[in-house]
């Protein structure tokens, strides 16, 4: 894993230089000839369009329909519902708040365990030790999963009779077998751990970019001033990594609203494994074809959502739009 | 962006910190090797359930090393498991999708990043926020859309436009193109203005600035998020679960699922099938290693 993402750096732009030199100067719109100023209308206005209608429109769509009844057949049976479908969900729907309470324990693992593991794993593998191309390799592997898939192996690794990590236990073919994916009051965790599995290893991939881009002499400087390895790093060397931190912590809240198709390759988000993106589709796919509902707690994911979108993006562009 | 302009990952870099005290490294060491034990037993258990033919197991039992090892599983999943199929549907999905995307998201990363006009960061936060939300915020309108699309039969069998591979297209190339875009438009950012000022002075429109001068310097990147997206759509399990409903249609990632259910009891053929839908992750990875995590860091904007 010699890659590097300075490779992808435009030669120019590698120079310590002053960040106002490269921006683009303002004025040339009036230079634009007609011609240009078609062909400039289509290359924003495609893909534009194509984000409008499949991404934006949807959205816009899914808080419209979540204030409606409709069983997902006739357009002219949508009747309006007002705020029944939010009171529904919040009152009268079992698997709600347990979603909820899923989603947060989901996030609190993922932010808890995962994320630091990852960093532990690229802080001790930026050491100049031995194997550390190999000990990535395999960290980094899972990363290349899809959910779905790491569902199905670690289901061949939990199962409760062929399992290995009940034979592992030694309780493989006796009653205290546990079936890690089918219990509902072990299999939360189990999936987290699944999940954990693929997370760690991108966190770390991400923190051995980070580290390698602090400076070396702020280390030095600690060093010289009586600091311990331990206290470099938390008041030193992770302060200087603020930017990687802030796209952690957003892929860690995004990556735990977005567990879906580790549940839903498992039981479909049922029986202990209930996440508000699973109840959304068990709204929109099953016998009952509840649209309404589906897209209220559509609506609550994405409210949810929009905190850390919101967050990173005036992170981001918050900077571009002062200068 | 910030981790882009970040150098580097691993063991590239010169020993400056070789002096480090070495004997360190034995603690490190031990706790590496029984983490990437365990990180290896799950796809290690994999591979080797899939190796061992159900006759062994069913004599010998799952946690044994006796009986044959073959690659019958594979076979068995290959032919009648219909894996051909699904990696084909797959490659249907994958590529035009990847193509689509760079293609739209390069010209409005062009547009955005290189000409100077009112909307361009509205635009690119708008494209940047559509990557992150979650796909099931907008999954009931999107069913309901492409179900209430008529079609010709001639054009599908379904008359609408559920079941088609065209619609898994679309939305996969419109959920990633805001990522692509972001990605490609930094990059863009970065080029000198002097290339296209230079390029306007002689004459040249702008649809030769971003041909001949923009897109061929942009090689790099489209190597990377190339990789990144083969990889991303590939594993997407999600939209085709919601809009394709014939089973011989799914791409292999979303058709494994179904195979739980069909290959009860067999779990080494459904462990074969899992190990089939690795080898192309693992193909793309060994030969594009550098593009993929490169990619990846450089899109650690990637939610």
């Amino acid at each position: 894993m010699s890659a590097t993402a300075r490779d992808l750096v435009p030669p120019e732009s590698r120079a310590p230089s002053g960040a106002p030199a490269k921006r683009v100067r303002s004025g040339k719109v009036r230079r634009l000839s007609r011609r240009d100023k078609v062909v400039l209308s289509l290359m924003v206005g495609l893909p534009t369009l194509i984000q409008l209608v499949f991404i934006w429109l949807p959205t816009v769509m899914s808080v419209g329909l979540s204030f409606t009844r409709w069983n997902g057949l006739a357009l002219t049976d949508i009747r309006p519902a007002g705020a029944d479908n939010y009171q529904y969900i919040s009152q009268d729907y079992p698997p709600f708040w347990p979603a909820i309470q899923h989603n947060m324990l989901w996030l609190a693992f993922l932010a808890l365990v995962a994320t630091p593991l990852g960093l532990l794993l690229a802080v001790l593998l930026d050491q100049q030790i031995r194997g550390s191309r190999i000990y990535q390799s395999i960290f980094f592997t899972p990363v290349m999963l899809s959910l779905a898939l790491i569902g199905i192996i670690w289901q061949l690794f939990y199962q409760r009779d062929n399992g290995l990590l009940n034979f592992l236990l030694g309780t493989s073919g006796t009653p205290q077998a546990v079936d890690w994916f089918g219990d509902s009051s072990v299999n939360i965790w189990a999936a987290m751990i699944a999940a954990t599995w693929r997370h760690a290893g991108y966190v770390m991939l991400l923190y051995l970019a980070g580290l390698k881009g602090v400076d070396p002499s702020l280390k030095e400087a600690a060093a010289i001033d009586g600091a311990n390895a331990v206290q470099t790093f938390f008041r030193v060397v992770f302060p200087a990594m603020r930017p990687i931190n802030i796209v952690i912590v957003v892929i860690t809240i995004i990556e735990s609203l977005r567990a879906f198709d580790v549940v839903y390759v498992i039981n479909r988000g049922t029986n202990g494994l209930e996440l508000l993106s699973a109840l959304v589709i068990q709204n929109l796919v099953g016998e009952g074809q509840v649209i309404g509902v589906g897209s209220a707690l559509a609506v609550v994911l994405l409210v949810i959502s929009l905190v850390p979108i919101v967050f990173y993006l005036s992170r981001t562009f918050g900077k571009e739009n002062r200068s | 962006m910030s981790a882009a302009a970040s150098p580097s990952t691993a063991t590239s870099r010169p020993a400056t910190r070789s002096g480090s005290r070495p004997k360190r490294h034995y603690g490190t060491h031990i706790f590496l090797t029984a983490m990437a034990v365990m990180w290896l037993i799950p796809l290690i258990w994999a591979v080797f359930t899939a190796l061992r033919p159900i006759a062994s197991t069913n004599e010998h039992g799952y946690f044994s090393l006796a009986g044959d090892f073959n690659l019958d599983n594979f076979i068995q999943a290959w032919s009648q498991g219909g894996f051909a199929k699904y990696l084909w549907n797959s490659v249907i999905i994958c590529v035009p999708a990847v193509l689509l995307v760079l293609f739209f998201a390069s010209m409005m990363a062009f547009a955005v990043s290189r000409v100077s006009w009112k909307f361009n960061i509205t635009l690119l936060i708008m494209f940047t926020a559509g990557n992150l939300l979650p796909p099931q915020v907008l999954a009931a309108p999107l069913f309901e859309m492409a179900k209430h699309l008529q079609v010709p039969y001639s054009f599908s069998d379904s008359g609408n436009m559920l079941n088609t591979y065209i619609i898994v297209i679309a939305v996969n190339m419109a959920f990633q193109m805001g990522f692509c875009t972001f990605v490609l438009s930094n990059y863009m950012k970065a080029l000198s203005a002097d290339l296209t000022e230079a390029a306007l002075v002689d004459g040249a429109g702008i649809w030769r600035q971003y041909r001949e001068i923009i897109m061929p310097l942009c090689r790099p990147a489209f190597a990377a998020l190339a990789t990144l997206e083969v990889i991303f759509i590939y594993n997407d399990f999600f939209w085709p679960l919601l809009f394709i409903q014939s089973g011989d249609r799914l791409p292999v990632t979303t058709a494994i699922n179904n195979l739980q259910g069909e290959f009860l009891n067999n779990y080494n053929l459904l462990a074969a099938g899992a190990v089939i839908t690795v080898i192309p992750t693992l193909i793309v990875y060994l030969l594009l290693q550098r593009q993929f995590v490169a990619g990846l860091t450089l899109g650690s904007s990637k939610g």
